[in-house]
């Protein structure tokens, strides 16, 4: 593989660093990153990976644009509003960066497309935003082997890790299984300051890169908590924990499931207080 | 008893994880504890016991993304 003059000065200021170099920059271009939800992470995540000129961007969402969603999914913009998120993320990808071969699913990750999806990718990206997508993607990257960038915000905080299957904490050693319904709110109920998911997102997007270039210390056995209130991040040590239902020394899942998902509870307009 | 709590010396009665919890009026089914950066799943809060000078970190859920 050799770069064009123009990917050369495209890519000049990473290929200036020597961690990074031209050598770095066909290891980008020859990783595939799997990011799923082209939404609040995945949105910072899919644009400084393109721009970065990671080679294949996989992107799975079945979602369409919301008027809501565009107070910090910058990937869509307001003409997006009520259309397919992914091919509207498939247009911006191409504008900032025609090298990356953008893949697009329109469709659910679910217990049964997980393995398939996730095969062809070197890193995988938690971009969901319910705890039974976030624990599926945990297990299916464990199963197959793939490293993961785990990705979590509501109202201003944010929380981001990476995961090595096998050798660092994954998301059940922390936590075993969701939160029982209801006890825990989504952005959708308890809201999200939007800048929150492009500070976590660019972290994720971040250790996508490390991970692709082998450089640095990974964000591995160490969960960062960001609170944007405080401007404050919270470092904590963490290790694989030999009782995880998952990656510990006797596990109980086995196999791919889905946890059951939270009951919805959509406030009123008039809970919002501006009616 | 003096322990550490999200990285700050705090003043706690001397018990078990769980007493630690109610002191900070917690539920435990909203936060994962790491005690000394090992998890303390939710079957052993109240029999695992936090000692002078521990460091305990305390985990809420960030189920967002989107």
């Amino acid at each position: 593989m050799s770069f064009t003059e123009e990917q050369i000065t495209r890519y000049s200021r990473h290929i200036l660093l020597p961690e990074v170099g031209g050598k770095g920059q066909k290891k980008i271009a020859r990783a595939k990153v799997f990011v799923v939800g082209a939404g609040g992470l995945g949105s910072p995540v899919a644009l400084y990976l393109a721009a970065a000129g990671v080679g294949t961007i996989g992107l799975i969402d079945s979602d369409v644009v919301d008027r809501s969603n565009l107070q910090r999914q910058v990937l869509h913009h307001t003409p997006d509003v009520g259309r397919s998120k992914v091919q509207s993320a498939k247009e911006k990808i191409f504008l900032l960066n025609p090298d990356v071969n953008v893949e697009t699913y329109e469709d659910r990750f679910t217990a049964s497309n997980a393995m398939d999806y996730i095969a062809p990718y070197d890193v995988v990206i938690d971009g969901v935003d319910t705890f039974p997508a976030k624990f599926l993607i945990n297990d299916a990257c464990y199963f197959a082997d793939k490293p993961l960038v785990h990705g979590g915000i509501l109202r201003f905080e944010g929380r981001v890790f990476s995961i090595v299957p096998g050798q660092s904490a994954c998301y059940r050693c922390i936590f075993q299984h969701p939160p029982p319904p209801g006890l825990v709110p989504s952005c959708q109920e308890a809201g999200i300051i939007g800048v929150v998911a492009g500070i976590i997102g660019t972290i994720q997007a971040t250790e996508a890169l490390k991970l692709i270039l082998g450089i640095g210390d990974p964000l591995t056995d160490r969960i960062l908590d960001f609170d944007a209130r405080k401007t404050a991040f919270r470092e904590i040590r963490t290790k694989r924990n030999p009782r995880c239902p998952l990656c510990g020394d006797h596990p109980d899942i086995t196999e791919l499931f889905e946890h059951e998902q939270e009951a919805c509870q959509l406030q009123a307009p008039g809970a919002l207080g501006l009616s | 008893m003096q322990i550490t709590i999200n990285g700050k010396p705090e003043e706690m009665q001397a018990g078990t994880v769980m007493d630690v919890l109610k002191q900070k009026d917690i539920d435990p089914h909203m936060v994962a504890v790491e005690l000394n950066t090992q998890i303390v799943e939710r079957d052993r809060l109240d029999t695992t016991n936090v000692q002078e000078g521990d460091k305990v970190e305390f985990l809420f859920y960030m189920g967002g993304g989107a």
